[in-house]
């Protein structure tokens, strides 16, 4: 039974239970709702928040234990023999799952039927051709302890899915027979709901906290795991990189220099083209344009930030980087090789920029009080004059949150340097050079095919460890800065 | 300006008349004039990046929605498609058998230029594989001339949309200065010519080989069942969220932390959302890779932040006085929330909705790292629960699948996708618009 029909049916007693609910409350006060301590609609919905909020809860943590449950069962039962040398224990599990989802497939499409594979002494060629047959994927010969595993996990999963049906329909209808026992006209309904609500409501909020718990979880034990394998001095300390191909080996050199220097020279770049024309676009555009070109240009701008990252990143690609080429390349000043480097990603990323800063430099710099402006023009000094040196010193913290927050956005971003950067790691200085960043590699490591356990997949963990603590600490300096500061005028 | 004047009486001194302005006061307005100037130039680099990205964008990306085919009238008969059937090539068998027809008709309606069936066949895109589905599938055809669209070859193609030209074609197998010729010839008579692309709107992925048959249509299903999720997940519990944030959380501690974890949240680059789906939904859940469930997921968690912040900006935007009445005529906390407040910042939370929509629409690593990459999109799922749980890719992931491709007719169809992405989030941002315009009240 999928579980869509599950969340169905309990929505189904739910209902029910609502109007039963209901009914019952308006027939314990005689039909008439003004005895009653609740609306009526407020006794069913007791009934129906009794109903599914513990059916579902049980469901939700059904669905997160019962995995792994099942895996430390079934990988009990593989002997360490059946743990090839170079593989481990999680490879010859996702060996397990991937031959069980074959076999159910191979069910549903009717080439094996359930006896045959429950058989504990069927053949393994038999089975391997037959799930080949069935158009399964089917990656290495299948041995025999693992389709033994595969077979116990099928049968201990779709137990468990049993269990888990019958239970949550089972509390579904306890707690629709709960609520339903206790309405009665004085049972305050109304009460017991809105707690419920407020519970579910602060559940909803508490998803922030969960979200920051899992991305700190999935980092730093997946971080752990690769330090184990690669020393971390190494890691932070290296001054190259290059990865092995083959997926695992030890010839790996997995320093995170060159890829910092490349993140930091992009952004520089980035910001240099971003922050000049960001800063002198939102003094025009506050200080000086009328509302009618304020009006046009201000959302003009701000278009630029609402186009997709990927956008950019072709726009790189194809359009900026032969452009550059065409000027620093060799039939130009021969600066440039190829078409990816420091330059395209950069002036690209900056591009992408110019709104962050235009948009929160414009805003601080309408937070500056006009009495401060009237002040400087009646000492006689030009718009400008008092721009330079009455404004901008105001809106100083500011301006310099919005850059940071503006280089923390640069660090973080990803497919404008995927395309556009190169990728090779390289620690060089000049800006016409291909360079690759932290994302980059990222993207790199964990979308080859290099296995999930090996160094060379893991490293991506390290760089997104490297990359969350980088953005988060130019965040939080940032918000520090424009708190820091801001009061000073109001 | 007494002051200066008496300490330094030359520059206000006599003989200096007012209306003619110094060399200090000209140095002072001039340094305005440049300020001035400098803050035009910034808005002009940007109105002029803005201009270029999507001069570029158009120029490259509308070639994509045409194609270039060869229209001729072809009979198979049913020995020959015997004959064809047990050979082992099948669909080569199939376009020689096609090229063979065509060479004859062309001979027959004395065209002037001199050909030979290889020309004809390095004119001629994959097409053996056309034929051949369309016989299988329509068996009682066999025998009657049947009008065929096929696809000419990528650099025919790319003559007919200026990519490739006399001065740059080079001979190769692939094509040769002489077959384009031929073609100038068969353009005339009408055999060659260019339609609009339907298989790109409704397409699927191709392989690396083919980027005349790669289609979008699939990745923009995926992209859908990604919305329904994300709205799904994302609308329900950023609302609640900010309810509880805004009308019922208590001063403490574990407020802060929730307002500070969603303001760093709203932060934290999309690549990390990527790295958390990759560990939590797929390798700690096992939930499938690649289906566009799990991207959901991540992109309900990536956008939760922006919605959260909206709504709360719109619910902060509902005068006390509306909760003040409620309450005075004896509701309860939560039903002023729920009967006045909600449905008066309704308009501003869906705004904010599909804005964050639309952002989530546009994303693209964190679908590479959970495995949402383009070759997967080889087909539409067979139904709607399907849909959510079978590999997909999305719009934006298939075009940089597409763009990462070594063959140059993929960019084009990058650029397609993009015009057909920018689309999507157009109209989206158009609703928005309408919606705040229409039903945004001031108070």
């Amino acid at each position: 039974m999928p579980i869509l029909w599950l969340i169905l049916i309990v929505f189904a007693i739910a209902a029910v239970g609502f109007f039963l609910g209901r009914s019952r409350a308006l027939h314990s006060s005689g039909g008439d709702s003004r005895g009653l301590h609740s609306l009526p609609f407020y006794y069913g919905a007791n009934v129906a928040l009794k109903t599914a909020v513990p059916a579902f809860g049980l469901m939700i943590i059904w669905l997160l234990v019962q995995p792994l449950y099942v895996n430390s069962q079934v990988s009990e039962m593989i002997p360490d023999s059946a743990v090839k040398e170079g593989s481990s224990r999680s490879l010859v599990m996702a060996e397990v799952r991937r031959t069980a989802s074959g076999l159910n497939n191979a069910i549903a499409q009717g080439h094996l039927t359930e006896d045959m594979v429950n058989n504990a002494r069927a053949d393994i060629t038999d089975m391997t051709q037959r799930l080949k047959d069935a158009g399964q994927v089917v990656t290495a010969e299948i041995t025999q302890p693992v389709l033994r595993a595969a077979q116990s996990y099928r049968t201990l999963t779709s137990t468990g899915y049993s269990i888990m049906n019958v239970g949550v329909i089972l509390v579904a209808l306890l707690g629709a027979g709960a609520g339903w026992l206790q309405t009665s006209s004085e049972y305050r309904a109304r009460n017991v709901v809105e707690q419920g609500v407020s519970v579910l409501l602060f559940g909803a909020a508490s998803i922030a906290i969960l979200t920051t718990i899992g991305i700190v979880l999935s980092l730093v034990f997946n971080t752990w795991e690769f330090f184990k394998l690669y020393p971390a001095t190494e890691f932070f300390f290296g001054t190259t990189w290059a990865p092995s191909f083959s997926g695992r080996g030890g010839s790996s050199s997995l320093g995170i220099i060159p890829l910092l220097w490349g993140t930091f020279y992009i952004s520089l770049v980035a910001l240099l083209v971003a922050v000049p024309i960001g800063l002198f676009a939102a003094i025009y555009l506050s200080e000086y344009a009328s509302p009618r070109v304020r009006s046009f240009a201000k959302p003009m701008l701000e278009v630029l930030a609402g186009i997709p990252t990927i956008v950019y990143g072709l726009f790189a690609l194809l359009t900026v980087g032969p452009l550059l080429l065409g000027v620093f390349g060799d039939e130009g000043l021969g600066w440039m090789k190829a078409g990816t480097a420091v330059m395209t990603a950069g002036l690209v990323m900056g591009i992408m920029l110019i709104p962050f800063v235009s948009s929160l430099s414009d805003d601080i710099i309408n937070a500056v009080p006009q009495a401060m402006r009237d002040g400087s023009y009646g000492l006689g000094a030009t718009q400008s004059e008092t721009i330079r040196q009455v404004v901008l010193p105001a809106a100083l913290p500011g301006i310099v949150g919005a850059i940071l927050l503006a280089a923390s956005r640069a660090i973080g971003e990803t497919m404008i340097v995927v395309l556009g950067a190169g990728a090779a790691a390289r620690l060089s200085l000049n800006p016409f050079e291909a360079m690759t960043t932290v994302t980059a590699k990222i993207v790199s490591q964990l979308t080859g095919d290099a296995d999930f356990a090996s160094p060379e997949a893991l490293v991506a963990f390290a760089l997104g460890m490297t990359l969350f603590i980088l953005t988060l600490g130019l965040n939080i300096f940032a918000l520090y800065i424009v708190r820091k500061y801001r009061e000073q005028y109001e | 300006m007494t002051d200066a004047s008496m300490q330094n009486p030359k520059t206000g001194g006599h003989g200096v008349s007012l209306t003619a302005a110094d060399a200090r006061t000209r140095k002072r307005a001039n340094a305005e004039k440049r300020f001035r100037a400098y803050g035009i130039a910034a808005i002009a680099t940007g109105l002029f990046f803005l201009i270029v990205l999507f001069a570029s964008i158009l120029s490259q990306g509308i070639p994509a929605f045409t194609r270039t085919v060869i229209s001729v009238e072809f009979t198979l008969s049913p020995a020959e498609r015997d004959e064809a059937e047990s050979t082992l090539f099948k669909t080569k068998a199939y376009s020689d058998l096609f090229i063979r027809s065509l060479n004859n008709e062309l001979a027959e309606n004395g065209i002037k230029v001199d050909f030979d069936e290889a020309a004809i066949e390095r004119l001629l895109g994959k097409v053996g594989g056309t034929i051949r589905t369309f016989y299988s599938e329509n068996p009682d055809k066999l025998g009657e001339p049947i009008e065929f669209d096929l696809a000419a070859s990528s650099r025919v193609d790319g003559y007919f949309k200026g990519r490739v030209s006399r001065d740059t074609i080079q001979d190769s197998r692939f094509l040769q200065k002489s077959d384009l010729d031929l073609v100038d010839v068969l353009e005339e008579a009408g055999i060659i010519k260019q339609v609009f692309n339907w298989p790109f709107i409704t397409g699927a992925d191709s392989g690396v080989d083919n980027p005349g048959g790669a289609g979008i249509g699939a990745s923009v299903v995926g992209s859908f069942f990604m919305m329904l999720v994300v709205l799904g997940l994302s609308l329900p519990i950023g609302v609640a969220a900010s309810i509880y944030l805004e009308e019922f959380a208590p001063q403490n501690r574990f407020t802060d932390l929730i307002e500070v974890n969603i303001s760093n949240l709203a932060a934290v680059p999309s690549i990390v959302f990527g790295i958390l789906g990759l560990a939590v939904f797929i390798q700690f859940m096992h939930l499938p890779q690649s289906a566009p469930l799990v991207g959901g997921l991540v992109l309900t968690l990536m956008t939760l932040p922006t919605i959260i912040i909206s709504t709360r900006a719109s619910l902060k935007a509902v005068p006390p006085s509306i909760r003040d009445a409620a309450l005075g005529v004896g509701a309860s906390k939560m039903q002023a929330v729920f009967h006045h407040v909600l449905p008066l910042a309704a308009p501003g939370i869906l705004t904010g909705t599909i804005i964050g929509l639309a952002q989530a629409l546009g994303e693209t690593a964190p679908l590479l790292l959970i495995g949402m990459v383009g070759f997967v999109a080889r087909g539409y799922p067979d139904g709607f629960l399907a849909g959510f749980t079978e590999p997909n890719s999305a719009m934006p992931a298939q075009i940089y699948t597409w763009a990462a491709r070594a063959d140059v007719g993929f960019y084009e169809k990058a650029w397609g996708g993009i015009i057909i992405l920018l689309i999507f989030l157009l109209s989206m941002n158009i609703i928005a618009i309408i919606l705040r315009r229409r039903f945004e009240r001031r108070w």
